[in-house]
Formats: structure tokens, C-alpha cells, sequence
């Protein structure tokens, strides 16, 4: 098993045609991933990388009947795009796109709440189960099948944690890119859920970051509904406060939203603190072997 | 992106909100004739910076006189403020907002920010005015009240009515405000802004509500569809390598320490910093060079960090996912070669093609210290430094 996505899943990518949507898509499919074809306004009835192109949604539902939106197209259409696939009916959306305004995410949120539909992102890597599907931007090959489910705000910091977890033979049940936007469409607890209930994870790594509380309320979560180990690691501990660093939602406002503050809240919760990027790995197998 | 108080106003004037008439100058001989164009004999000086804390740094006067409105721009105009929010550098002062006077009974708070818990723009107001808001949020929490707007709704008369009860308003100022919080909403939402921040809202000697300040960030993702705001930019006002920064999409965020860094990603960035902090450190600069790190965005971040003189070692860290890393091992090298870089280089590549990438690095004629692994890497970049 797994969460949200496997060898199953039948993916359409909105944005089909574009230069990034085309590398990734290429690489999805490499790695095995069900790419059923894609959606590109005025481009329907081509065909790209041998899949159907569609005008609309509407036509892709009716046509491949994918159950998963893969999404790369620029900022300013992601709102429409997101709530193109919402309102299709599609159960899940992953939106990779970086620089979304966050006022549009707060009615998209508010929509995709309302019809009940999972959305990842924007501004994340997206979802991969290793060895079966790879929805998003994340090398494939660092990747291996296992039973360490990760959670992340950030990019790059996952493939650290993923990269060590393999080194260490202990592999990933799936790893999930939550995204760094203020307005994120699942927040960790949305994903620790999934993890909890699914078998084949044994451990759960969240690496979280400065700004916002969202880790905060995860601790809450994981004290009374986690039963699996936790281990966590918050990168910006020398970030200054009031500077944007890099995400849009890594800024220590107001004195709120420091690494030092989450870790504490973690501890306090039960979490095991991986003090540095570079214990991620051993501190896991270290809980799990104990 | 911060604006300026009077660039707030400007906006405030445009959204039917009560602001006092002013003037902005940037010349201290345009002073005479702003305070006439103003008229009355009281006027209130303010150095225009993004920073809070004027008035007591001395950036704020009570002025009676146009000869002392000169006197105060021949001051400050050119020079940099240093308040309690500035780093000891201060900020620039390139123009100063002359305003009329006003008398103030009572001094009151409000802002709205986007509320991350909640996702809800929120509106904060309280009866206390002037102060830190964080204070009086922890002293005093019945004084303060957080109303949630409804994004398909909008701002609804009855919330204004619940939020002038806690502001203690009469009659005449409860209807004044049922027009101010919707308008300000309405900016809120078209302007894209981030956060709004009116403090102090006063009530006037006249019984009056009036704006007195005005604190306004705009949501970076939004500039794009926000051409008007997007000339109200003031890169004086910003770090010279933040801005050149943004000009060449980078992401840059200048430091105390001379570790330079160089990493793919934001949260891989960071850690990177606390890594060096963990072994002893002091990182110079967050820097994210992002997904495809080619040669010529590598040249440009090589520049940028370099061009802070604190700089003594750098540390380039890089995980390879899309891009292959004997790519990035290129591009080092040939950026190297162009800005001409002097002091030692450290490469962590990983990933895609990470060993191909350490042999290109190896082989090379300037000297880099190469190493696949981030511990060694950070270690010897705190040596080095």
C-alpha cells in the first residue's frame, strides 16, 4: 500500500503541452506513472508524448477518465486551472506551480473544501510512490520502495531526507510535497492522517520550516491521533525574522513562526527532533529499530 | 512589497477612506510651497521609510512654520533613519509626506492581514491605539478583536457594527466605520495586499474617525496583475543585493556571517545555513539559486554572493534532481572562470550524475574543494572561513 497514488492511478496534466509540463511528464512516464493524456486550451486533438491533448476537462473526463490532475501551467491560470479540474470531478489536484497569489488560493481553498476534493500545493514537488507512480518534479532515482512515509514544505529538502532514508535501506511508502505558500491545499495533518492509516508505513519523517504555525498544530495532532513515530527536522534556524526566505510562507512574522518555537512544541508533542538536515536518516532508523 | 506611508494613502484617498491632506516632497525647497498648498500654520513632518519607529527616532515633527519644514528636509533628505526596526544602517530617506495637522480625543487600532490558521483574511482591531498590538494582545486580550471575512461574502455591515462595539464608538462613528471596513476590504482584495495596518485609527477632536498611518505589503505573487502598484516600487529602500537579487530571479537574503552559500532550493538553503551554524559558522547569505542551476544564473548568484567583501569561503551546495550534475559542475567552473573568484570554493553536488560531476570539479585548474557530502562540505567551509 501506499497513499494517494500508485501504479493504478490514471494521471491528466494540465498544462500539457509546455516545456515544463513536457520534461516532467516524460520522466513521469519513464518512471511507470499512468499518464493518461493532457489538458491544453486551443491545443485539443493533438497528440503529445503518443497521449490525447483536450481543450477542456470536461472532454479528458470523458474521453480517458483520469482520476488525478497533474497541473504545471504559469501562475496567473492556476486558479482557473485548479478550479477547472475541481468542478470536472476529479478526486485529486496537484498543483506544481510556483508563485500562485494567495488570494486566489484562499477562494480555490475554499472551493476545493466545499466539493470535497484533495488539492497538493501549489508551489510543491508533488507526490511520489516509490517504484509505481511519480506525480511531480522529484528525481525518480533516488527513490526506493520502503516504509518511510515523508511530508514536506520544501523541495529540495526532501530529496535530502529521501535520499538518506534510502542510503540507509529503509526506503519511502510515499513522500508528499505539501508546498511552501501561506495557503497551502492539504496541510501536514491532512497527510499524517493518510499516513496513520495506511500499513505499509512504519515511521513518518515531516520536515517542516519557519513561518506560519502549521507545524505547531501538527504537534497537537500528532500527540493525540498519531500512534506511528514521528521524526522531524525545521530548516531555518539561523533565518532572520521579518525576511521572506525564498517561499512565500517561510517569514518569521511577529515574532511567531521560528524554528526554535516549533522544535519546542514538537519535543513537548513527542516528536523526535532531527537537530540537523544530516541526521534525518539515522535519527528514522534509530526509531525504528528501536 | 512595502509601500511608503503617503504611497498608502494615495491608495486610502482612492478607496473613499478619511486620510489627511498632505503633499510629498523630495527637494527641500518644495517645502514652502507644500505647506501652503496645505494651509493652516500646524503642520506634522514625516521621513518616508519602511521601517516603523520614525517618531521616535526623530523622523516625525510637529512643525509651526514652512521655514522649519525646510529645515527638517534639508535634514534628513539623502540621509538614512535608524529606528528600532532598521538594521544600524537605517533606511534611506528619499522623500518626506507633509500632512495637516490633526487633533487627536482618542487613539484606536486596526488592521487586516491573511490569516494562515484560519484562511480567512482577518481584520485585528482594539481599543488601544499607537501601541505595539502584540502587547496589548497578551495584556490586555479583551481589548482586542479578530473578525473573519468570508472570502465569497466580503465584509458584511453587521461585522462592522461588532467591531466598533469593542472600539468603544458612538452612533455617528459606528456608520462612519460601516463604510470604512467594507472599502478597505474592497482595497484589500484588489490591491492584493498581504497586510494593512492603519495605526493609529483616531477619532479626531471633532469626533471624527480619521487614518493617521499607513502600513501596506502587497503579496509578491500578485505584482504581476498589479501594474499601478508596481511603479510605487522603491528599491532605495531595500538591500542593494536583495534588489539586484530579485532583478536576476534569484532568491538573496544578505547575512551577518562570511560563509557565503549557494543552494538549490529554499528549504535545502536554509538548512544548508543551519548546517554551517551546527559546525561552528556563520553563513553570510541565504541564497536560492533554484531548479536549473545553469551557468549563466551560477555566474549571477557567484557575483552577487561576492560582492559582499565579508565574504571569506564559498559553499556551493547542490542536489541534482532534474538537472544532471556534471551540468552544474560545468557551470561552476565556467563561473568561476568569468567573475574571476578569489577566495576558496567548496561543491557538495548530489544526485543526478553527482559522481561525473566531482571528477569535472577534480580535473579542474582553479582549486575547489569537492566533496559528495554535505557534513565534510559544511566542515570545511567553517575551516576555511
Amino acid at each position: 500500500m501506499s497513499i494517494l497514488v500508485n501504479k493504478d492511478t490514471r494521471v491528466i496534466v494540465q498544462g500539457f503541452t509546455g516545456s515544463q509540463a513536457t520534461l516532467h511528464s516524460q520522466q513521469s512516464i519513464d518512471y511507470g506513472t499512468n499518464i493518461v493524456g493532457g489538458v491544453t486550451p486551443g491545443k485539443g486533438g493533438q497528440i503529445h508524448l503518443d497521449r490525447p491533448v483536450f481543450d477542456t476537462m470536461g472532454e479528458a473526463i470523458n474521453d480517458v477518465n483520469p482520476n488525478a490532475a497533474l497541473i504545471f501551467v504559469p501562475a496567473p491560470f492556476c486558479k482557473d486551472s485548479i478550479l477547472e479540474a475541481a468542478e470536472s470531478g476529479i478526486e485529486l489536484i496537484i498543483c506544481i506551480t510556483e508563485g500562485v497569489p494567495t488570494l486566489d488560493m484562499l477562494v480555490v481553498k475554499k472551493r476545493v473544501d466545499e466539493l470535497g476534493v484533495r488539492l497538493i500545493g501549489p508551489n510543491c514537488p508533488g507526490i511520489i510512490t516509490p517504484g509505481e507512480a511519480k506525480l511531480g518534479i522529484m528525481p525518480g532515482s533516488i527513490h526506493m520502495p520502503g516504509s518511510v512515509g515523508i511530508i514536506s514544505r520544501s523541495g529540495t529538502l526532501t530529496y535530502e531526507a529521501v535520499k538518506q532514508t534510502t542510503d540507509l535501506g529503509l526506503g519511502q511508502s510515499s513522500c508528499i510535497g505539501i508546498g511552501g505558500d501561506p495557503i497551502p491545499g492539504s496541510s501536514f495533518i491532512d497527510i499524517l492522517k493518510l499516513f496513520e492509516a495506511d500499513q505499509d508505513t512504519k515511521a513518518i519523517v515531516m520536515v517542516g520550516e519557519i513561518g506560519g504555525s502549521a507545524e505547531e498544530e501538527a504537534a497537537e495532532f500528532i500527540k493525540s491521533e498519531v500512534t506511528k513515530p514521528v521524526i522531524s527536522y525545521i530548516a531555518g534556524q539561523t533565518a532572520p525574522a521579518g525576511k521572506r526566505m525564498g517561499h512565500a510562507g517561510a517569514i518569521i512574522a511577529g515574532g511567531k513562526g521560528t524554528a526554535a518555537d516549533k522544535i519546542l512544541k514538537l519535543e513537548e508533542c513527542g516528536v523526535n527532533i532531527a537537530e540537523n538536515l544530516l541526521e534525518i536518516g539515522t535519527k528514522t532508523a534509530e526509531v525504528i529499530n528501536s | 512589497m512595502n509601500l511608503h506611508e503617503y504611497q498608502g494613502k494615495e491608495l486610502f484617498a482612492k478607496y473613499d477612506l478619511p486620510v489627511s491632506m498632505g503633499r510629498v516632497i523630495s527637494n527641500a525647497e518644495d517645502a514652502v510651497n507644500a505647506c501652503r498648498d496645505i494651509g493652516g500654520n500646524k503642520w506634522v513632518i514625516k521621513a518616508q521609510v519602511h521601517a516603523g519607529g520614525r517618531g521616535k527616532a526623530g523622523g516625525v515633527e510637529l512643525i509651526n512654520s514652512p521655514n522649519e519644514a525646510v529645515a527638517f528636509a534639508q535634514k534628513w533628505l539623502g540621509k538614512r533613519l535608524v529606528t528600532y526596526q532598521t538594521d544600524a544602517d537605517g533606511q534611506l530617506v528619499s522623500s518626506i509626506l507633509i500632512e495637516e495637522c490633526t487633533d487627536i480625543a482618542k487613539e484606536l487600532y486596526l488592521s487586516a492581514v491573511i490569516d494562515r490558521g484560519s484562511q480567512r483574511i482577518v481584520f485585528i482591531a482594539s481599543s488601544e491605539g499607537g501601541v505595539n498590538i502584540e502587547e496589548v494582545a497578551k495584556n490586555s486580550p479583551e481589548k482586542v478583536i479578530y473578525e473573519s471575512i468570508d472570502p465569497l461574502t466580503g465584509a458584511q455591515p453587521f461585522q462592522a457594527r461588532k467591531i466598533s462595539k469593542v472600539l468603544g464608538l458612538d452612533k455617528t462613528q459606528t456608520k462612519q466605520f460601516s463604510k470604512i471596513l467594507p472599502n478597505l476590504m474592497n482595497l484589500f482584495i484588489n490591491c492584493d495586499l498581504s497586510l494593512l495596518e492603519i495605526n493609529p485609527l483616531v477619532i479626531t477632536t471633532g469626533g471624527n474617525l480619521h487614518c493617521l498611518d499607513a502600513k501596506i505589503n502587497i503579496d509578491s505573487n500578485a505584482i504581476f496583475r498589479q501594474p499601478e502598484i508596481a511603479e510605487m516600487h522603491d528599491p532605495s529602500q531595500e538591500d542593494i543585493r536583495e534588489s539586484e537579487a530579485a532583478k536576476n530571479d534569484l532568491s538573496y537574503v544578505s547575512l551577518d556571517g562570511n560563509i557565503g552559500c549557494m543552494v538549490n532550493g529554499a528549504g535545502l538553503a536554509m538548512g544548508t545555513m543551519d548546517t554551517i551554524k551546527y559546525f561552528g559558522g556563520s553563513p553570510a547569505n541565504f541564497l536560492d539559486v533554484g531548479g536549473t542551476a545553469t551557468q549563466e544564473r551560477v555566474a549571477k548568484a557567484f557575483k552577487l554572493i561576492l560582492a559582499d567583501p565579508e565574504v571569506k569561503v564559498v559553499l556551493v551546495n547542490i542536489f541534482g534532481g532534474i538537472v544532471r550534475c556534471d551540468l552544474i559542475a560545468e557551470g561552476v567552473l565556467a563561473a568561476i572562470e568569468e567573475v574571476g573568484v578569489s577566495v576558496p570554493v567548496v561543491v557538495r553536488l548530489e544526485g543526478n550524475n553527482a559522481e561525473k560531476g566531482s571528477e569535472i570539479l577534480a580535473n579542474a585548474k582553479v582549486k575547489i574543494e569537492s566533496l559528495n557530502n554535505l557534513k565534510e562540505a559544511a566542515k570545511k567551509a567553517v575551516e576555511l572561513a
